[in-house]
């Protein structure tokens, strides 16, 4: 990572070369919109040109009535405290992150070969067990994993789908080369904003998008509904599908409404679902009305409190039994969280080799894991210069950055590490690549990450792009919307 | 479903169609908490302060809430309690936050228009300020609560899917408007009883005209009674008339109309409770003259039609939205 460059200025960077943008200058890092890219059809030179030529006055007045519009139209998650409601949008970047044709088809691929790969690690680890009778991956992180449910095994799902909604989290290094960062296997967040984003984006700046030919983002709701029929009881000609939400006291309340209106389905709460004779049917002004497939929007643990937490009120009585006598569905299956656990990433490419005979189309970032001696011995010698995270964690909470940390804060992580090494892993810094952001300042380089959502039925299709999810704070590496985090819109080109 | 021609198309999520009714009747109880208030002010300024902005009070049973969070019955006291305190649960900003509560619920069957629209207005009621209330300024803002609430009623009406969700709308408007021009009109009784020698002198005359306004029904009014303004003929025209659309028996033709809908066009064999209330209510209004129940007591008489109206959204309640049991309700 570099430091400040002297004297650069609004025009030219240190070495006097000319600067793409005013005051703009990614310095050593890999830029998603200036560094130059082949087959690109000459978008990113125009994308350039038309942004530049926009006063930051007018970037800043077309930002915040996007933002408003947003604001207006309930895009939002409502932050609760013991007294009020707050309803925050996701902050929303107006200049977009572009991919290329083919770093898109590199990214389909590698998507799709994850997804392939998780999908049968589960249907092994809830059938035969064979990876972990070959010693592939060590059988106490499947059997001791909270996120493992022994109710699964021998249970039969259709096309051996579990995981039927993924997201896969992607970074870029400063090389340009992706590398994966996280599996979301259990129920990914964040998909509306992609294709509202894109919304935003046509209503703020039809011009800048002109004559530059997209992969379109709205067919996910008909994919989706498709996938939730194909998976419903077979005997089902029209079968009903349900989201099933926690209600609108939950934070990702909107995308479920977004979901729900995608496809055409009724957004249902537990309360609306009750199981009778091991069916499922949901309460309506004429009865019981049958449902046959349910995208769940609840963890495993809330889904049925007669199977799991008993005090939970979202879930329904009586439905994994349902789901277990074949007559309805869920997405995904229950028990996909044993595959995306962070410490079950780092065999991914080892589990990818397993199943599929094929190397990673999407290598992971090199990852030690504390639990294995080595890993933790090469962890601690190298604490300053690596992330060390949690392995339960999400949200990007419990993570120590070494280059960033103070003192006491390694040391604090020392102790954590050698008081509970399996809850650790470890990974050099990646240095994100940028992409030109709205700032108080201008336009000026802000890290980035990507977040593909591939849809899984009979077999794999993946939303063209994903949530490209952005740091905010200069130099801040956290992208997640917890933490300051923002979004842009993600642009796949269309080959020429 | 046997009864494949019945069946509804769509099936409607009985937590849905309770979030309609709800959103509605709370829409409808801004407007006319607005059309009070703005009476309200008229009445004041023909001489009786107290006694007008006490009565807005009376009116919505809220006496006691008032008096032990307010104390006197002044006329800036009432007006920030219904246009201000949130925490007010009679007040308009606590109306339209339930409004938009039911709406979030129904953002997956709603459209897109009624939702922003709801949400912008909201946004803005629920940040009023003490200035805006002041004075003359009232009369302005009373205004632009009505047309809020207009506004949203015409994109309902443009753009909401007219299946069985939308007569479960109708039901609360048409319910709540009847219940809220009875208590515009017991308004006025309220005022002028202590006081029967003003009858049908200048000011009482003023006020009535007043009344009419409040309820956007003096034109009609006019048209119909061209040469009469008598307590009486304005009564009559608010209870009994079958064309003006705040009239009690209006809405209570089209509640009617809405629970036949609901039975014979989805098959819902739960409205009958309901649709016989309504029945009762509807014959109970269309028998009397007015004077004969200005005779046995007009406030008596609205008392009456109030309770019928919180049979029928009982009824209405009880059959499709809460507890339900299978049996009770289903189709064949």
């Amino acid at each position: 990572m570099s430091g400040p460059k002297p004297r650069t200025t609004e025009v030219s960077d240190a070495d006097g070369r000319p600067l793409p943008l005013p005051g703009y200058d990614p310095g050593g890092f890999f830029c998603e919109l200036t560094t130059e890219r082949p087959g690109d059809g000459g978008a990113l030179a125009t994308v350039l040109r038309r942004l530049a030529a926009l006063p930051v006055e007018e970037l800043r007045r077309r930002a915040a009535s996007a933002e408003r519009d947003l604001f207006n139209l309930g895009i939002t998650f409502t932050v609760y405290s013991e007294a009020t409601a707050i309803d925050r949008i996701l902050p929303f970047d107006i200049v977009p992150r572009v991919l290329t044709a083919g770093e898109w088809r590199t990214l389909e691929a590698g998507v799709k070969q994850r997804v392939a790969a998780l999908n049968l690690f589960l249907q092994d680890i809830y059938n035969g067990q064979k990876i972990l009778k070959d010693g592939v991956v060590p059988a106490d992180l499947v059997h001791g994993n909270p996120n493992y449910r022994p109710e699964m095994q021998g249970f039969p799902v259709p096309f051996g789908s579990y995981v039927h909604i993924c997201g896969i989290d992607i970074v870029r290094d400063e090389h340009g080369r992706f590398r994966v960062l996280e599996d979301n296997a259990r129920t990914p967040s964040g998909v509306s904003y992609v294709i509202e984003n894109r919304h935003a984006m046509l209503r703020a700046f039809p011009d800048l998008m002109q004559g530059i030919r997209l992969r379109p983002v709205d067919g996910y709701g008909l994919r989706l509904q498709e996938a939730m029929c194909a998976i419903a009881p077979p005997a089902v000609a029209d079968p009903q599908v349900v989201l099933l939400s926690p209600g609108i006291y939950n934070s990702a309340f909107f995308e479920h409404v977004f979901l729900a209106r995608e496809m055409g389905v009724p957004l249902v709460e537990g309360a609306d679902l009750t199981v009778e004779n091991d069916r499922v049917f949901m309460r309506t002004t004429a009865g019981l009305a049958p449902v046959h497939t349910i995208y769940r929007r609840i963890d495993d643990t809330f889904l049925d409190p007669t199977v799991f937490r008993p005090d939970s009120l979202l879930g329904v009585p009586g439905l994994i039994a349902a789901w277990r006598k074949g007559n309805v569905a869920l997405a995904n299956a229950v028990g996909t969280g044993v595959a995306d656990d962070k410490a079950l990433y780092a065999y991914m490419p080892r589990i990818i080799r397993y199943y599929l005979a094929e190397d990673p189309v999407i290598e992971n970032v090199e990852t030690r894991i504390c639990r294995e001696p080595e890993g933790l011995a090469a962890t601690l010698a190298e604490l300053p210069n690596l992330v060390i995270k949690p392995v339960g964690g999400s949200g990007g909470y419990g993570i120590t950055i070494g280059p960033r940390a103070t003192r006491a804060e390694l040391e604090a992580c020392r102790e954590k590490l050698l008081a509970n090494p399996a809850n650790w892993i470890s990974q050099p810094v990646i240095n994100l690549s940028v992409a030109p952001t709205l700032t108080p300042d201008g336009l000026r380089p802000r890290h980035l990450d990507l977040r593909p959502y591939a849809i899984t039925g009979r077999d794999t299709w993946v939303l063209p792009g994903g949530l490209t999810r952005v740091a905010l704070k200069p130099g801040s590496l956290v992208v997640n919307s917890s933490q300051g985090g923002g979004s842009k819109d993600t642009w796949v080109l269309v080959d020429e | 479903m046997t009864d494949t021609l019945r069946a509804p198309a769509q099936p409607l999520l009985a937590r849905y169609a309770e979030s309609l009714f709800w959103m509605a009747r709370y829409l409808e109880r801004a407007e006319n908490l607005a059309r009070v208030l703005d009476v309200t002010q008229t009445f004041e300024a023909s001489g009786r302060p107290a006694q007008a902005w006490e009565s807005v009070v009376r009116i919505n049973a809220d006496e006691a809430e008032f008096a032990r969070r307010y104390g006197q019955a002044t006329p800036e006291a009432v007006r920030r309690f219904y246009l201000l305190d949130a925490d007010n649960p009679t007040s308009i900003p606590a109306a339209v936050a339930a409004a938009r509560q039911n709406a979030r619920i129904l953002r997956p069957l709603i459209s897109t228009e009624m939702w922003t629209q709801l949400n912008v207005f909201h946004g803005w009621v629920s940040a009023l300020t003490e200035e805006e209330i002041a004075g003359e300024g009232l009369s302005r803002l009373c205004s632009r609560l009505k047309e809020s609430v207009q506004l949203n009623t015409g994109i309902t009406e443009g753009t909401f899917y007219r299946d069985q969700g939308w007569h479960f709308l109708q039901l609360g408007r048409v319910i709540e408007r009847a219940d809220q021009t009875t208590r515009l009109l017991d308004i006025k009784y309220h005022l002028l009883l202590p006081s029967l020698a003003d009858v049908g002198s200048a000011l009482d005359l003023s006020q009535w005209h007043a009344l009419l306004r409040a309820a956007a029904g003096y034109h009609a009014f006019r048209r119909v009674h061209p040469r009469e303004l008598t307590p009486r003929a304005v009564a009559d025209f608010l209870l009994l008339d079958g064309a003006f659309p705040r009239s009690v028996l209006l809405c209570v033709r089209q509640a009617e109309w809405a629970l036949e809908q609901l039975r014979s066009r989805y098959g819902l064999r739960g409205t009958r409770e309901a649709a016989e209330r309504a029945e009762e209510l509807r014959a109970g209004l269309e028998e009397r003259s007015i004077d004969r129940i200005v005779e046995a007591g007009l406030h008596e008489f609205l008392d009456w039609v109030q309770r019928m109206l919180i049979a029928i959204a009982g009824a209405v309640g009880t059959a499709f939205f809460r507890d339900w049991r299978p049996g009770a309700a289903s189709p064949g």
